[in-house]
């Protein structure tokens, strides 16, 4: 180590954690294009969301008779469907049934989780060996498989997809936060509050929950693209959204018939969960680098190469 | 060891109790009236009753998961609505082509995985490394449906070089069923021609179940390996004048395997599960398309019974994996 960086590394430290983790967040934007790109990608999907008529200047639903299965063109981008709607405008608006829907569910799945997890930390005990059970009981299934079942009892349609989601995926969370919940229990400034004289559920808002929440974002952040897979997933075997939607996954179903003839159709929707899921995979893993640097890959790489190098002269 | 064993097989036990519970739950959750679905609106309501009485859905919850665990312990999982014949004889017909796919699946996944992990610590440190960081995620990220589509597109639709789907052409003659697995069915023929055939009906689909495995396969063995040659104990191994080959071979691989071996048992219990996009994508024969027309038919016994049976296989998978994990690391002493 040089003496300029001794002293960066010394200023580093007087500035306090706040402010080391945005540096390394700027950093980390600046020396990772994939994760700024991914940053734009989840953008772009989150206006697609929010307004979905900004990006889309076509109506997803308006038939143009002229121009059915259209190859892509100026006049549409991606071509269009078998009724001659805009393909583009379909995966534009496609972002609310796919990128909400699995948004939702994995926010469910961490509320519903966390809250869980956190009663089985610091409640009364009996609560948490329930809690617990149940969440092992849910883990030792094959997630999608037990997601399918409970689709199929429930019924298809999105709504439901996304409550067998929930259900399948809250005791993850509920591990998580307990076990986070566990350890901080233990820390003296917890005593301190509770000396203080302050309320269990005082204690457990003001100082268990929020030294708990960073592994919970970065998880929940790898999900969101993992959810999208599996909501998606459930579209394309016909249990989740039904296809007049432009959900993704059910617009793949529906081009799954004009694979040879028009490669379009099925290829731009599928496109479109691809790189949306890839976005959030890169955010979470760039978050986790932010939040937990200990677990950063290219130092512990770099270390473990160098021990690796020595192990082999 | 033993007591390790007995403890797991308990273990294992209260796992399959409880899912069998969970399957229970679901399937009594169903709305409506399976019965009355089955025989039709305009069904007298007595053959209603009688045929309640038959699915077991009468009397008090209890005494039916009684029942269904008794029907269980006979691998009894039900009939069918569709085929009207016994779920566990449609699942057993069904099971070889699975099983096929699965396994020439996951050896795939191993070669490449394993293979691409360890070329990896030959390449340089900055390649490498971004090979290692990418890899896995773009492997968890394809949606399999989609690349089996784009895979179909390619390799049938342009190139013309693999069958679209299916597990055997349909101007061919049948191959005899001996075993049940194609594969090996045609090479009882004797004609190297028909395996080959097969084994290109495989090749599509198989990629598409290994492609996901491929990076968690690649990224642990990396890991592994780094991990342990920078371990003390490899240091002494070498000073003490033992040669690369024996280091690796009774120091190195014995600890870096367990991991391996675990991440790979893993991914052998959800590997069925996998297959039911893929094998609705490559119209496969198997238990993952059964399930999928047991869902469009609305055939709730067929659809139960192959979730539990998958979660059963799942659950005996990663029991089996856990008792490899302890007798393969020398560092877990029990």
């Amino acid at each position: 180590m040089s003496a300029l960086e001794a002293v960066a590394a010394r200023a580093a430290r007087a500035e306090g954690p706040g402010v080391r983790r945005r540096r390394r967040l700027v950093a980390l934007l600046a020396s990772r294009p994939g994760f700024a790109l991914s940053l734009g990608i989840l953008a772009m999907g989150l206006i697609a969301v929010a307004t979905p008529g900004w990006l889309a200047p076509r109506d997803p639903l308006a038939l143009d008779s002229d121009a059915i299965l259209a190859p892509p063109s100026a006049r549409h981008w991606l071509g269009t469907d078998e009724v001659g709607r805009d393909l583009f405008a379909r995966v534009v608006y496609g972002a609310r049934p796919s990128m909400l829907a699995s948004l939702a569910a994995v926010a469910c799945a961490a509320v519903l989780g966390g809250t869980l997890g956190l009663v089985a930390a610091t409640g009364p005990r009996w609560q948490g060996v329930v809690i617990m059970r149940a969440s092992d009981m849910l883990l030792a299934f094959p997630l999608f498989i037990l997601a399918m079942g409970i689709v199929a009892a429930l019924g298809r349609g999105l709504g439901n997809a996304i409550i067998a989601a929930v259900i399948v995926w809250w005791p993850q969370y509920a591990r998580l936060i307990r076990a986070s919940a566990l350890s901080v229990r233990e820390q003296p400034y917890v005593e301190g509050a509770q000396a203080l004289g302050a309320s269990w559920a005082a204690v457990v808002r003001r100082h268990v929950l929020p030294n708990c929440l960073s592994p919970v974002l970065t998880k929940a952040s790898i999900d969101v693209g993992y959810m999208l897979l599996v909501l998606s997933g459930l579209s394309f075997i016909g249990l989740g959204a039904q296809p007049p939607s432009p959900e993704w996954g059910a617009m793949v179903t529906s081009g799954r018939t004009f694979l040879l003839s028009h490669w379009w159709y099925p290829t731009f929707p599928g496109l479109a969960i691809f790189l949306v899921s890839v976005a959030w995979n890169v955010t979470g893993e760039a978050l986790r680098d932010v939040y937990d640097p200990r677990g950063v890959v290219t130092g512990v790489e770099r270390r473990d190469r160098k021990a690796a190098q020595g192990g082999r002269q | 060891m033993l007591t390790h064993v007995l403890r797991s097989l308990v273990g294992l036990a209260l796992v399959l109790l409880g899912m069998s519970l969970v399957v229970f739950v679901m399937a009594r959750a169903l709305p409506g009236d399976p019965a009355r679905a089955a025989l039709g609106d305009d069904a007298p309501a007595e053959s209603v009753a009688a045929y309640r009485a038959e699915l077991g859905l009468d009397g008090p919850v209890i005494v039916q998961y009684a029942r269904y665990l008794r029907d269980l312990a006979r691998w009894d999982l039900g009939l069918s609505i569709i085929s009207r014949r016994p779920v566990v004889a449609d699942l057993a017909e069904a099971l070889p082509a699975t099983i096929e796919l699965a396994a020439v699946s996951i050896v795939m996944g191993i070669v490449g995985g394993v293979g691409l992990g360890l070329l990896s610590l030959m390449m340089p440190g900055r390649v490498a490394v971004a090979l290692a960081r990418a890899l896995p995620i773009l492997s968890l990220s394809v949606p399999t449906f989609w690349l089996g589509l784009l895979l179909q597109l390619v390799f049938y639709g342009r190139l013309g070089l693999l069958p679209f789907g299916g597990q055997w052409d349909s101007a061919l003659p049948a191959v005899p069923r001996v075993s049940g697995f194609l594969l090996v069915d045609t090479a009882l023929t004797g004609e190297p021609a028909l395996m080959g055939r097969a084994l290109a009906h495989l090749a599509m689909p198989a990629f598409v179940l290994a492609q996901v495995s491929l990076g968690a396969f690649a990224r642990i063995t990396r890991s592994a390996l780094l991990e342990v040659l920078g371990e003390n104990f490899v240091r002494t191994a070498r000073a003490k004048g033992l040669s690369t080959r024996r280091v690796i071979l009774r120091h190195v691989l014995p600890v870096a395997a367990a991991p391996i071996v675990t991440v790979i048992g893993l991914r052998l219990g959800s590997v069925m599960g996998g297959a039911v996009l893929t094998e609705t994508i490559f119209a496969w024969p198997g238990i993952g398309r059964y399930a999928v027309f047991s869902i469009e038919n609305l055939d709730f016994p067929a659809i139960m019974g192959f979730v539990l049976f998958v979660s059963f296989v799942y659950a005996f998978v990663n029991f089996l994996v856990d008792l490899c994990y302890v007798w393969l690391d020398p560092r877990v002493r029990l």
